[in-house]
């Protein structure tokens, strides 16, 4: 029966043209269709004790679900991935799949993996296309009050975990919708927006209560909402702080922060431009300096909004560049080019204070660095010069001081980043948890939703028997 | 939704005040903060300083002028209708204290962001010039209420249509000449307050600006507010707006600002199309 299973190659997911689709924002992997998705769950061999149940941070029953789809019983599958996981239509797109299940899964030894991402994309789209999400029971009302702050993914796990134990939760948001980097970071092309909206209307329906334009610190302080009647506060507001280069010329026009540039493009729409009011400079030959997943989303958005020319600017080599194999293929399928081993030093411009030449520097690597990876190092004189009207800045991010600058009981790191146990989220502050990218920093979404998880259990906990 | 209370067009129709429903910012708001405002669906976030406040009505007051399309959308709407979305108070609030005699020079719309710091620099004990100039009298926004607010307040206008013939600034020499000023405050446009710093500066008194950066978010995670101050890179929305103009690259601001003219002018032209097509 097992040799029967291997002969099964993993399943391809059918995906727009790259010569296409590097012209237009609609997602790229089309999912499944059942058949084939059937198909692949038949290949899994729902091991006793399955490698790729601990590699999720959330803990689903991967074998359960996956039997469920070769059975055909679509809907008791997704009812037990959301046991779990309140956003499979999210993770399924958007979880590093490679370096956590599939990288567990025992047939990804010698062959290739269970596509376990992909059945869990065609379950939640399945679901919510056959229009078959069913709100669960909700329990009496416990009458305590939960605020959250911030609606990413760890936000949006802690508000709807909360919601199903009966407490009333809502949560603040400092922008005009929900959704943190799910909204304004993560494209259109991976996450299309509706799937998104889709999933909040979802925890609305629950009894979530979303406040947006509240940017807590400013508007609202923690204690202030304590004084307001809420027992306990979730804080997930994000690694909101961009890094720049600090090189000469970087505040001229057409120098953004990767922040800055998806933004401008995911949550206020340029792309859409003059449909949607909000501008953004559509570059001709187009820099990203930085290889990891939000320095694909940059160029990637760069080619759609139709640049000749788009490069990757990275100092290290290939086999450094965090971004995830399938982005970086993705990117590269669609004409992006890779400078590596190539470090930025100085932006030029024209009278008007508009980017026109970008001046670079070849690398070579050297010694290993306290990352373990080989430091890259200047080649003395190897400067040249690329013309370029565009570029976008993604080196990462640090902690953003709004919030925590004004709640000194909140104790920090020497990085900024918010001290919280971690098996509970609980911080230093009564009262107070916190999670996702605000605690570890930039993450992942599936981390940050596993942060949120266990934070719900300890608040709710509680609220029931005490801190 | 945020209703607008009441709307009033000033100076000519280039100017348009709104009291708007914001009830926690109202509570909030100190003078020198801003909001971050969006108009429908598909509008773009833009930064507004609030002229005034009122924490018991749980009012605020936006003063703008009609410059583009958002603001000429912005002016379309009437009493009864209201913004989609109004973040805020954002911003560091000016430090107000009281330091002795203090100049609040404002020229345009900016003579509304100067309005509610003149009043709370009064109110701490300072004894408070207000000089508020325009191109003609025509363009003079606020006069009563800037009155009201300072110590002694002179008009001025370019044409010497209203009050003294010239430049704000010329006035602001004659005081800083006659006796010791401890604090000047400009707001206006670039230009101007570019040479409110460069007439203190001889005279070494501090010099306090509102930089009026683009703006997408307000909260410092985006950067598209970055401005040169002393040499270093600062986040107008989250370390301002307020800076020692002194230290301030006005030739960097003012090209920043001009960053999407050209979109910008599109987007009104086609605006404008669609009204006259109505
Ligand atoms: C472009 C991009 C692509 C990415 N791609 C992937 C990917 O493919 N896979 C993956 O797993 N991870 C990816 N990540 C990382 C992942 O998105 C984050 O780790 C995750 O979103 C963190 O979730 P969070 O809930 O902690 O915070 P966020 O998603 O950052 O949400 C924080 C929210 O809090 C709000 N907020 C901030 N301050 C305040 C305040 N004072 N008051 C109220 N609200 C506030 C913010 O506006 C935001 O909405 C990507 C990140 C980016 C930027
Ligand atoms: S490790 Fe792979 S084969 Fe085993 S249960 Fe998990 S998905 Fe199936
Ligand atoms: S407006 Fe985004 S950081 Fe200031």
């Amino acid at each position: 029966m097992a040799e029967v299973k291997e002969k099964v190659p993993r399943q391809k997911m059918p995906e727009q043209d790259p010569g296409v689709r590097k012209r237009n924002f609609k997602e790229v992997p089309l999912g499944y269709p059942a058949e084939t998705a059937i198909l692949e769950a038949g290949r899994c061999l729902q091991c006793k004790t399955p490698g790729c149940s601990k590699g999720c941070p959330v803990g689903i029953d991967i074998p359960g679900f996956i039997k469920e789809i070769a059975s055909k019983n679509f809907e008791a599958g997704i009812a037990k991935l959301k046991e779990q996981n309140a956003l499979p239509a999210v993770c399924g797109r958007v979880c590093p799949q490679e370096s956590q299940c599939e990288g567990g899964c025992i047939l990804g030894k010698k062959g290739e993996s269970v596509a376990i991402g992909r059945l869990e994309r065609f379950l939640a789209d399945w679901e919510r296309n056959e229009g078959k999400v069913k709100l669960p029971n909700i329990p009496a009302p416990t009458g305590k009050r939960v605020a959250v702050v911030g609606s990413g993914p760890s936000g949006l796990t802690v508000a709807g975990d909360l919601c199903l134990k009966g407490h009333d939760v809502t949560v603040f948001e400092a922008f005009h919708k929900p959704g943190g980097v799910l909204l304004y970071g993560i494209p259109e092309f991976r996450l299309p927006k509706d799937i998104l909206f889709a999933e909040i209307n979802y925890l609305e329906r629950l009894g979530v209560k979303f406040e947006v334009n509240s940017v807590v610190g400013k508007v609202v302080s923690l204690e202030e909402l304590f004084a307001e009647g809420y027992q306990a506060i979730y804080v997930a507001v994000g690694a909101g702080l961009p890094y720049f280069l600090g090189v000469p010329g970087e505040n001229l026009i057409g120098v953004y922060s990767a922040n800055e540039y998806l933004t401008r493009s995911n949550l206020m729409k340029a792309y859409l431009f003059p449909e949607y009011d909000t501008p953004l400079v559509r570059g001709k030959n187009v820099i990203v300096v930085g290889a990891g997943n939000v320095a694909m989303d940059s160029a990637r958005t760069a080619m759609r909004m139709g640049a000749d020319t788009v490069k990757i600017v990275y100092r290290r080599s290939r086999e450094e560049m965090p971004a995830r194999a399938e982005e970086i293929h993705h990117a590269e399928e669609e004409g992006i080019e890779l400078f590596l081993l190539t470090n930025p030093v100085r932006f030029m411009g024209d009278a008007d204070g508009r980017l026109t030449t970008v001046e670079c520097q070849k690398m070579e690597l050297g010694e290993p660095d306290a990352s373990g990876r080989r430091r890259p190092v200047p080649i003395e004189g190897a400067f040249f010069t690329m013309p370029t009207d565009l570029a976008v800045i993604s080196v990462g991010a640090g902690a953003n001081p709004l919030l925590t600058s004004t709640t000194p009981a909140l104790s920090l790191n020497k990085r900024g980043y918010i001290v919280a146990q971690a098996e509970t989220g609980k911080t230093t502050m009564k009262g107070v948890w916190a999670g996702g990218d605000i605690v570890t920093g930039m993450a992942t979404v599936i981390q940050a939703m596993g942060a949120g998880k266990q934070a719900a259990a300890s608040m709710h906990a509680y609220l029931t028997m005490g801190w | 939704m945020y209703k607008i209370l009441s709307k009033r067009e000033l100076a000519q129709g280039t100017v348009v005040e709104n009291v708007i429903s914001a009830p926690r910012i109202a509570k909030k708001a100190k003078p020198g903060q801003f909001v971050i405002l969006r108009v429908n669906e598909t509008g773009e976030r833009i930064p507004l300083t609030m002229a005034d406040t009122d924490p018991d009505k749980g009012t605020i007051t936006l003063i703008y002028q009609v410059v583009g399309k958002t603001t000429a959308l912005m002016k379309s709407l009437g009493v009864g209708d209201g913004y989609q979305d109004i973040a805020g108070p954002l911003g560091k609030p000016t430090h107000i204290e009281k330091v002795g005699t203090v100049v609040c020079i404002g020229g345009g719309t900016g003579i509304a962001v100067l309005h509610p710091i003149t009043r709370a620099l009064k109110e701490a004990g300072n004894k408070v010039y207000a000089l508020c100039g325009a191109r003609t009298k025509d363009l003079l926004i606020m006069e009563d209420a800037m009155a009201a607010a300072s110590t002694e307040c002179t008009l001025c206008t370019d044409d010497g249509s209203c009050g003294y013939h010239g430049f704000g600034t010329d006035l602001l020499k004659q005081i800083l000449d006659r006796e010791k000023v401890d604090l000047v405050v400009g707001i206006g446009p670039v230009p101007m307050m570019k040479f409110v710093c460069a007439v203190t500066k001889p005279y070494n008194v501090k010099t306090l600006v509102s930089l009026n950066a683009i703006m997408v978010d307000g909260t410092g995670m985006c950067g598209c507010c970055r401005a040169t101050v002393g040499g270093k890179t600062q986040f107008a929305c989250v370390d301002g707006p307020e800076f020692d103009g002194h230290q301030v690259d006005f030739d960097e601001l003012a090209k920043r600002l001009r960053g999407y003219s050209d979109m910008e002018r599109q987007s009104m032209e086609l605006f404008e199309h669609k009204c006259s097509c109505k």
